[in-house]
């Protein structure tokens, strides 16, 4: 069937089955691969990207369910070509080791600093639920941290991109 | 050791538009001295290019292993660019493609002397009555941690140094002045007396023509400028973005997709297949049926998937259809008492020695099989056509991909080629022996040719058609002499251990044997390999043995590495670094444990605490003896991401057996550990003299018996076995 998705701020149509997983629509037929497939089950968060500002995990989200809502990638997690503040504390803590994981750790970190300015660690054990075989560690607590003190300092263009995905792109 | 000689051959060629490109075949050594011979007749066809010096100053170091998250695309170049004088920023990286050319066998040589040293992987290819190699070597493999200190340690920086003695001597002939006079910084040789200058990429074409230096200069470390220095991965930006290309994410025109569901069994072949029930839906392209396996083609991975669940194959009846943990564990227990036992080590008369001994203790521990579930599950896109076959994958060998892939195709391996990609974890998973997904793929793509096509795992099949980490029984008896200090160590367990099985500590009555033991479920390597399970094991007994001599763990073990300083430097300051001996908050208590694998020294002290009848990590001290540091903030990550991995034994993953077949299929019955249950960490690196580590797999086997030990110490009860269990709740295990 023909369905009408609203991704990082442009509408797509695309042709696939009624319960086709967001996550297969964005990697296949829209080329977003930056969304990664882990597991299938919404166990280990990989896949995650925002609607409507929102973590969500897209391999168990049927593309169908979600048309005319603001859809946000990894790929899109920036604005205007320059980094989140959370990308930049990725690379300023050296977070990623193999790196599969962390388009979906990213994902999950800016939604919850969107909800949450200022996270306790308590909140990001609560929040940040994905798995990785090496990558849930310390330097992802540090570098929220170290994101959410940016963002709340008064930095005029990071405070700019913390902006719900919504609105930069709705 | 003294007979080695050390050869290598350097190679010089233009490079196309006037560069420089250097590189040299093989390795051999004589000790404790690096030495180039201009040609090699023997080796001679077999460059190697590592560098390219470009008329523009970029510096191009070629990479002949996987980056997996180690951070060897960013370590290596900074070996390679320190002995050049390299400016840093002009360095870039390349991965080697899958050529006889970058195969790793001069490793084996350089490991060699090192004889207790040798990566597991090596070990088939080296007689070791002569310690020749038995046959050419075709490997182009990263694994047991050596890319670092095999080819950083021996190639990268050979040919960092001897490009830079070249360049110099390009520069000294242009400017008529004695080479001694000039010097290389930051991509320039300069002449101090004159004060004229040149940039690396202005005289690459001049020093391409000269021979490379038999003995090039390399620097000492205390001469290094960048190694040692925290530098920024290189692969990193890409992998915030999402632009990081790994293997699933090839996007080769005319694509199609394909998912597979292989025999549950192992050993089972196909049996009937209703093909035409999926045939008809839409997308379907084809049914493809393998020996033991059935591959659905779909113009979707979404169609593919949902076809191969409806088909229900039948795979024919084997064996070991009714096998279970519980026979697999009977059958090994079995073993352990009949088998013949092969000598690991032994020293003077264990058995006699038990026998009249003060304080005797045994016991029995157990680990299970583990999946490595590494995040970005198998997959390989083949496409075959106009003779030629293609193969996009991450591997941790190319090489051995190639010729699994040219079997596959029915080609040369000339006629194939590997596209490599950044790998979404390794662990093991990816190493040669391992690669039945490239073996699917391409019999898949020939199916299809000549279209090509993506073939990708369900997680499912993925945690139930691994090569496991074996399963094993380890069996401990030992004994405390009248002055408290151990007398007799002696151990049974199956499956191979070799140094794994060693014990660093002082005991002088030893008797370490191996039982083969058979069983249908794969197995392979896994992140730290043996020294997984036998650092949970020799690390448990002897902090058992220190309970049955009444004495502090940490002192115990201390006062038994007098005869290994640097095993007992690491102890003590992972010890001082935890405040061992201080009293823990109340409800808390430490353990600590001590492995050298891989040429690196590790001692990890846990600080555990019960909640809900669950193993709660709240702290992990490290330290660490790697040698030196190459790039000091990539080597903390993987020892904190070890750690994190290692746990993930410790408290979570088990693999099962039920009527032959795994258990387990997901992340919700194959649980991993969440970034609540990440302890805090902290590491302290020990700059000794010694030979460079690895540091991809030391920081993995201290944290189980580190754990078991504080729980220990925490209740007074014993856990030997993984995952770490207290109590008997259902909760405890599954949650």
């Amino acid at each position: 069937m023909e369905i009408i998705l609203t991704v990082n701020g442009e509408s797509r149509v695309v042709d696939v089955d009624a319960d086709t997983p967001l996550l297969w629509v964005l990697r296949e037929s829209l080329r977003l691969t930056g969304t990664k497939f882990g597991c299938g089950i919404a166990a280990c968060g990989a896949c995650t990207v925002h609607i409507n500002g929102t973590a969500a995990r897209s391999c168990s989200i049927p593309a169908a369910a979600v048309q005319g809502q603001a859809i946000t990638t990894i790929e899109a997690l920036g604005h205007s070509g320059q980094r989140h503040a959370l990308q930049e504390a990725w690379i300023e803590h050296q977070v990623p080791q193999c790196g599969y994981c962390q388009s979906g750790m990213l994902m999950a970190a800016a939604s919850l600093l969107a909800k949450t300015p200022r996270p306790t660690d308590q909140d990001i054990d609560t929040e940040i639920t994905n798995l990785c075989r090496c990558g849930t560690y310390e330097r992802i607590r540090r570098a929220i941290h170290a994101a959410a003190l940016k963002l709340s300092s008064g930095d005029v263009e990071a405070n700019d991109s913390a902006q719900p995905a919504q609105v930069r792109h709705g | 050791m003294g007979k080695w000689t050390r050869r290598a051959v350097l190679a010089t060629g233009g490079l196309v538009g006037g560069g420089l490109v250097l590189g040299f075949s093989g390795i051999a050594f004589a000790p404790n001295r690096i030495g180039i011979r201009p040609e090699d007749e023997k080796d001679a066809a077999r460059l190697t290019t590592w560098l390219r010096i470009a008329p523009d100053d970029t510096i191009t170091v070629i990479v002949p292993h996987c980056e997996m998250g180690q951070g060897v695309h960013t370590s290596l170049p900074m070996m390679l660019a320190e002995e050049l004088d390299a400016d840093w920023d002009n360095v870039r990286v390349e991965e080697a493609p899958a050529e006889l050319l970058y195969a790793n066998g001069y490793l084996v040589r350089a490991f060699v002397p090192a004889v207790a040293d040798v990566p597991k992987f090596m070990e088939r290819f080296i007689d070791w009555g002569t310690y020749r190699l038995t046959r050419m070597l075709d490997l182009q493999v990263t694994g047991g941690s050596s890319s670092v200190r095999g080819t950083g340690f021996l190639g990268m920086r050979v040919a960092g140094g001897a490009a830079r003695a070249m360049l110099i001597e390009a520069a000294a002939q242009r400017w008529q002045v004695p080479a001694s006079e000039c010097d290389a910084k930051r991509s320039q040789v300069v002449h101090a007396g004159s004060g004229r200058s040149a940039t690396f990429g202005e005289l690459a074409a001049e020093a391409a023509k000269l021979e490379p230096p038999v003995h090039p200069r390399l620097k000492s470390y205390k001469e290094y400028s960048l190694v040692g220095k925290p530098v920024p991965r290189l692969d990193i930006p890409s992998k915030v973005d999402g632009s990081a290309q790994y293997a699933i994410d090839v996007d080769v025109p005319g694509m199609l997709y394909a998912t597979i569901a292989a025999a549950p069994v192992f050993g089972a072949r196909l049996g009937a297949v209703d093909a035409a029930a999926v045939s008809a839906q839409p997308g379907i392209r084809k049914v493809v049926q393998l020996d033991d396996a059935v591959a659905v083609v779909a113009d979707s991975y979404w169609r593919a998937l949902k076809a191969v669940r409806s088909l229900i194959p039948s795979f024919t009846a084997t064996d070991n259809d009714a096998q279970t943990s519980e026979t697999l564990a009977a059958t090994t227990a079995r073993a352990l008492e009949a088998g013949e036992a092969e000598k690991v080590f032994s020293s003077d008369d264990a058995t006699a020695a038990l026998g009249g001994a003060g304080k005797a203790i045994e016991a029995e521990y157990a680990v299970p099989y583990l999946a490595h579930a590494s995040m970005e599950p198998m997959n390989a896109t083949a496409r075959i056509a106009a003779d030629r076959c293609e193969v996009w994958v991450g591997v941790q060998d190319p090489l051995a991909a190639r010729k699994v892939a040219a079997k596959a195709a029915g080609m040369n391996a000339d006629d194939v080629v590997i596209h490599t990609h950044p790998l979404g974890g390794g662990f093991g998973r990816r190493l040669p022996g391992a690669h039945d997904f490239i073996d699917q793929a391409v019999r898949i793509a020939r199916a299809m040719a000549p279209a090509p096509v993506k073939l990708i795992w369900s997680r499912e099949e993925d945690i139930q058609h691994d090569y496991y980490r074996p399963a094993v029984i380890g069996r401990y008896k030992g004994a405390i002499d009248s002055s408290g200090r151990p007398s007799v160590w002696i151990s049974r367990f199956n499956d191979v251990a070799g140094a794994a099985a060693h014990v660093p500590y002082a005991v002088p009555n030893q008797d370490i044997r191996s039982v083969k033991v058979a069983s249908h479920v794969r197995t392979g390597s896994w992140r730290s390999v043996e020294f997984s399970q036998h650092g949970f094991f020799t690390e448990s007994f002897i902090d058992e043995l220190a309970h049955a001599a009444g004495k502090d763990p940490f002192e115990f073990r201390r006062d038994l590495l007098e005869h290994a300083p640097r095993h007992r430097a690491v102890l003590e300051k992972a010890a001082w670094i935890a405040g061992w001996g201080a009293e823990p908050a109340p409800g808390r208590a430490r353990g600590i444990a001590l492995v050298e694998s891989f040429g690196t020294i590790v001692a990890e002290v846990a600080e555990v605490e019960l909640v809900d009848d669950r193993i709660k990590v709240h702290n992990v001290w490290a330290a660490v003896d790697c040698g030196y540091v190459v790039n000091p903030d990539t080597a903390l990550a993987q020892i904190e991401g070890g750690i994190v991995f290692g746990l993930s034994a410790a408290l979570f993953s088990e693999i099962t057996v039920r009527n032959g077949r795994v258990t387990q299929s997901n992340f919700n019955d194959y649980p991993l550990p969440k970034l609540a249950d990440a302890p805090r960490v902290k590491v302290e690196f020990i700059h000794s003299d010694a030979a460079l580590g690895g540091l991809g797999e030391p920081g993995v086997p201290p944290i189980a018996p580190a754990v078991a030990n504080a729980v220990f110490a925490l209740t007074g009860k014993r856990l030997r076995s993984l995952p770490l269990r207290v109590g008997d709740s259902e909760a405890a295990k599954t949650a």
